[in-house]
């Protein structure tokens, strides 16, 4: 540490407890309570990064987070290492390791500087330009330049730390512990309304706690003590929650905010561990204050990035928070009065001031006479037309600015100094008010957009709603206050104020060098190096939109969003146009306001519980028995069985094989179950199925369509009905959920007059599907007493009965051809009845299949599947299903839409079978279907839907949508593949079993 | 992120409701008997207004009801939530 770089007497650092941290590999040491920002400059070091695309030279400019140079990568560890932090939010710590980014090999010698050479070639829109041609060229430009372009390194390991989320409710949230957040806090909380205060520093007050002034005085006190005293009396309120730490990302509508609190960062590295790094608020609050002050401008001039210039009021919070200098020689330019507050600061601390350069005439306020009474040289009417020093700033060239202030005039003075501060006046914070959708006025005297209009319960105060001065902040503050709470209160009403009034005014956006402007470089955005010549150019290639600026130049665009700059472009885009500022409006700020974390997004849903996982209650027989498994939606579902080596392939053609030879055993749980009561279920269900149910008899099962109103089939499955008034209905697996949702809706909205009820059951029951020649023997040992004859157990029937008296339904229905039965029974009882099926099947070599094989078998069968051979787009005629869509019903769901005149065209897709001539080759799921081979381009005539090698019929088989497939029956088709063509036929649906004998086999 | 009170719950969070279009699309008694024109009416079009627009909602995550509500969609304003069936509180 740079010793004479710190003063002593400082309230806020406690300089008793040394902290050592890295930066760029070298060993320095701060204090409890600094920033890597401040350790940074008491060690006297500027230069912490390099700019975007030019690698200039960038050193801290700020001090919170509008900072937009002292961009760092924080950690080293791969599964920990942050980039893109700002060094001015870091709260150092024991163990703390920081580097530079955006450079290489070092922030030192950066080879990436040589753009800066060529940084007349490289203008505004550069890039797109450039690499335009040759197009197929993008692919080899976009590496070289991402390359170059990386702005940090991404962990390339899982993230260690924990992160939450909580729900917050409250009365009133106060965004903002400044001087005004800190009145309005303390006054609902005495007015009794649940108050919660958040503030992003580590220490509440804002730039007031740490204002000691003569210029600025409360009832006697300097402005910092009243503050204080203010702040102490907080927490007797029960009612008041203070976060510090925690900033606001983002203002939704209806005053929901979400707001990032840090509980870990600051502390040192063996105190992290197994904690909380940071939670995630999510804010719903009846009102809302923002109290979130204002950013300091900087001036755009000639040669404004390098490392030594900083905002004058960051330099002033360096040295009376941190009690830092940042320099030995400063010089300030100004446009206002502020940076006299300091100049003087710096003064009272033994810093020498060089001059301030000021571009106004002159000016008498109290503040200003101050400073003139410490024998600071000012430069009236000036400005700083060049800077000098590449990686720090050693001299400023001034001169005297024309009548009209476009130009300079005179003699050149050379002054030496090592830092430079800079006011261009002063941005309210605006950002947080115009997420939530708030409207800005401009406001001319000292252009500032402020708050206006907004359409939720919340009031802006203190500086960033365009009050600057400690009376008005004040006077403003109280009684916007009184009538947002609707309270009286008078603790603050007769307060003796004293605060220096800003008397002159003068701004000048872009200011004037001695040199043409297009051989200077005056930044706008300094992180993503945009120049006041760039955002020119762009209006003279025609972009008038701030918003088309903005992309085209990427002015405001990089990670601080522009928070210094964005002011400035807009006023010389407003004045280069020749258009009113507040005509011109400005660009939209969005969430997040600071970045956030993509672990306090994410929270604790990471890992399982990332998503919910639904399993079946036969599943720990499945991963017992080595089943793989698919996805089918949240649903894991036994996807095949190998057996030692077997693929998956291998698998599939045993398990089919043997379900048709013998038998075969499925877990069917996941199909959705509804569970339908009510006087008018069956006419409920006559309206959302397209065949008729008024006839079911009780104890039978029918399997129905569901259409959109569309007339597009959305849905399939057997419904059985159980009793008189009393269906269980089973939906696809990935279906269950929107079919209820749209049963609901019909039942709520269109019929309410239908005395119909229905509850998922799709968790209740587990479902056993037994199949094959030998499913009845099987179903017979397992329940002895039920009578499974054809006549009094049909296909298409239910039973209720008992397998270890435990009550199931057993239902007769077959999605595979084969003779078979659906076992419903108690979630709780399935593992065990499975296993008894599963035991008693043993003599007949029972299989387990998974959905692999229950896709191929009734694929053989030329089933669909909803969603596989369907696409939305299919109607039950296309599907070849005209069976099914009932004449007599005078409606049903999507009835109407059978017979518009798109759905009757003859040459729709169809759904039709595919068989390949060679019996071995297997189609593509999703290969194209031509009817030509020899003609480009030739048109597509329809897909293939599913497709297997059938070991029950030795040989490959597909089902298909071809438009008009119907009457192409028999015909020859292609299927153009990469390296060949295969050759295929257009066949019936049904390759197995046509007749339907198995079913009562 | 709205804050919507559900008439049969109250006050919840929008992340428990799911939006159903544009409400008072009443399906018709005699789809039969209309024209070509007239269902694709019904089927297709909505309004899309750019002001206050009567919409439906459902309680998804919460009581599973429908109901209808009269939002501004130019600044999201709820000023309405009214039951299934219920004529909209304003003209």
């Amino acid at each position: 540490m740079t010793k004479n770089l710190r003063i002593t007497n400082n309230k806020f650092i406690d300089q008793t407890s040394r902290i050592s941290f890295k930066f760029d590999g070298k060993i320095l040491y701060g204090f409890k309570g600094d920033t890597l920002a401040s350790a940074l400059l008491a060690n006297n070091i500027h230069l912490v990064g390099r700019s975007f695309k030019y690698h200039r030279p960038r050193g801290i400019m700020a001090c919170g987070s509008e900072e937009p140079n002292a961009i760092v990568q924080v950690g080293k560890d791969a599964s920990m290492t942050e980039p893109n932090t700002r060094a001015t939010e870091i709260e150092l710590y024991e163990g703390l390791e920081a580097s530079s980014q955006n450079c290489w090999p070092s922030v030192n010698f950066d080879v990436g500087a040589i753009n800066n050479f060529f940084s007349p070639i490289i203008p505004a829109a550069f890039y797109y330009k450039t690499f335009m041609w040759p197009a197929n060229f993008w692919k080899l430009y976009e590496y070289f330049i991402r390359k170059s372009a990386g702005l940090g390194k991404s962990p390339t390991k899982p993230d260690k730390d924990i992160y939450d989320h909580r729900y917050l409710h409250c009365d009133v949230l106060v965004v903002g512990g400044g001087i005004s957040g800190i009145m309005a806090a303390k006054t609902a909380a005495k007015n009794n309304l649940n108050t919660v205060l958040i503030d992003d520093k580590n220490i509440l007050g804002g730039t007031t706690i740490f204002q000691q002034n003569e210029c600025f005085k409360i009832n006697n006190s300097y402005s910092n003590d009243w503050l204080k005293k203010e702040i102490d009396t907080l927490n007797s309120f029960k009612n008041l929650t203070i976060k510090t730490r925690t900033s606001l990302a983002a203002y939704h509508s209806y005053n929901y905010l979400l707001a990032k609190e840090n509980l870990t960062d600051h502390l040192d590295l063996n105190e992290k561990k197994d904690k909380i790094r940071q939670r995630l608020w999510k804010i719903r609050a009846k009102k809302v204050i923002i109290s979130t002050g204002a950013i300091e401008r900087p001036l755009i001039f000639n040669n404004n990035d390098r490392p030594g210039i900083i905002l004058s009021s960051s330099i002033k919070k360096y040295i009376d928070f941190y009690g830092v200098k940042c320099g030995q020689k400063i010089s300030l330019f100004t446009n206002n009065d502020s940076a006299y507050e300091t100049a003087i600061s710096l003064n009272s601390s033994g810093v020498s001031v060089n001059s301030v350069v000021d571009i106004r005439d002159k000016t008498n306020s109290l503040i200003v006479k101050q400073a003139e009474k410490l024998g600071i040289k000012i430069h009236w009417k000036s400005t700083i037309v060049n800077t000098n020093g590449y990686k720090k700033i050693n001299a400023i060239e001034i001169m005297k600015l024309s009548d009209d202030g476009t130009a300079v005039v005179g003699k050149k003075i050379n002054e030496k100094c090592d830092c430079l501060g800079i006011s261009g006046g002063w941005t309210p914070r605006v950002h947080l008010f115009t997420q939530s959708g708030g409207k800005l006025k401009f406001r001319d005297k000292d252009n500032v957009f402020v708050p206006d209009k907004s359409e939720l319960d919340q009031i802006s105060i203190g500086s960033c709603n365009g009050d600057f001065e400690l009376d008005e902040v004040i006077k403003n503050t109280v009684n916007l206050i009184n009538k947002f709470l609707k309270v009286n209160n008078s603790a603050y009403e007769n307060l003796e104020i004293i605060s220096s009034k800003e008397i002159d005014k003068k701004n000048i956006w872009l200011l004037p060098s001695d040199k043409p402007l297009g051989k200077t470089k005056p930044f706008l955005d300094f992180q993503n190096d945009s120049t006041a010549i760039d955002v020119k150019l762009a209006l003279r290639e025609g972009f008038k939109s701030i918003e088309h600026v903005k992309r085209y130049t990427t002015t405001g665009m990089a990670t601080d969003q522009g928070k210094l700059s964005n002011m400035h472009a807009l006023g010389i885009i407003a004045e280069t146009a020749g258009v009113k500022m507040g005509e011109l409006g400005t660009t939209t700020f969005r969430p997040p306001y600071t970045p956030l974390t993509f672990g306090a997004i994410v929270g604790r849903n990471v890992g399982e519980f990332f998503d919910i996982t639904r399993k079946t209650p036969m599943h720990d027989w499945h991963v017992e028995n080595k089943a793989e498994f698919e996805n089918v939606g949240q649903w894991k579902r036994a996807w095949y069985y190998p057996i030692e080596n077997e693929n998956m392939y291998e698998a599939v053609q045993r398990e089919s094989k043997a379900a048709r030879d013998s038998a075969g055993i499925l877990d069917a749980s996941t199909l959705g179950k509804i569970d339908i009561q009510g006087t008018d279920a069956s006419e409920f269900l006559n309206r959302v199925y397209t065949n008729a149910w008024s006839k079911l008899e009780i104890g039978k099962c029918r399997y129905g369509l569901m259409l959109n109103e569309d007339g597009m089939v959305y849905d399939d499955g057997v419904t059985t009905r159980l009793s008189e008034n009393h269906y269980l209905m089973t939906t696809t697996t990935g279906g269950a959920a929107n079919v209820l949702s749209k049963l609901e809706d019909y039942l709520q909205t269109e019929w309410p007059e239908l005395d119909v009820y229905l509850t998922s059951v799709t968790d209740h029951y587990g479902t056993i599907s037994i199949c094959g020649p030998n499913s009845k023997k099987i179903i017979s040992k397992v329940i002895p007493d039920l009578d499974l004859s054809d006549k009094e157990f049909p296909h298409m029937s239910y039973k209720n009965a008992l397998i270890d008296n435990i009550k199931c339904r057993i239902m007769r229905i077959s999605f595979t051809g084969e003779h078979s039965y659906e076992i419903n029974i108690q979630s709780s009882y399935a593992k065990s009845v499975w296993e008894k099926c599963f035991e008693a099947g043993k003599d007949f070599n029972i299989t387990p299949y998974g959905t692999e094989t229950m896709h191929l078998l009734r694929a053989e069968k030329g089933f669909i599947i909803a969603g596989q051979d369907t696409d939305g787009t299919m109607t039950p005629v296309d599907l070849q299903m005209d069976w099914i869509i009932s004449k007599k019903k005078y409606d049903f769901i999507g009835k109407r839409s059978l017979y518009r005149s798109d759905t009757i065209r003859e040459d729709r897709k169809q759904l039709v079978g595919l068989l390949t001539d060679d019996p071995k080759e297997i189609l593509e799921e999703g290969a194209q279907i031509v009817a030509e081979t020899n003609k480009q381009p030739v048109e597509m005539l329809g897909h293939v839907t599913s497709s297997y090698f059938s070991p029950n019929l030795n040989k490959s088989i597909a089902l298909a949508v071809i438009k008009n497939g119907k009457k192409l029956k028999g015909q020859k088709m292609f299927v153009p593949m990469k390296n060949k063509t295969i050759n295929v036929t257009i066949t019936d649906t049904v390759f197995l079993d046509k007749e339907n004998k198995r079913l009562n086999a | 992120m709205f804050l919507i009170n559900c008439p049969y719950c109250g006050e919840r969070d929008q992340s428990e409701f799911t939006a159903g279009g544009e409400a008072h699309i009443v399906r018709p008694k005699q789809p039969t008997e209309l024209s070509d024109d007239q269902w694709a009416e019904f089927l297709f079009m909505r309004k899309n207004i750019k002001g206050v627009q009567l919409e439906r909602w459902n309680h998804s995550h919460g009581c599973r009801k429908w109901f209808n509500m009269v939002r501004d969609t130019s600044n999201d304003r709820i000023h309405a939530v009214y039951k299934m069936g219920q004529k909209p509180p304003i003209e």
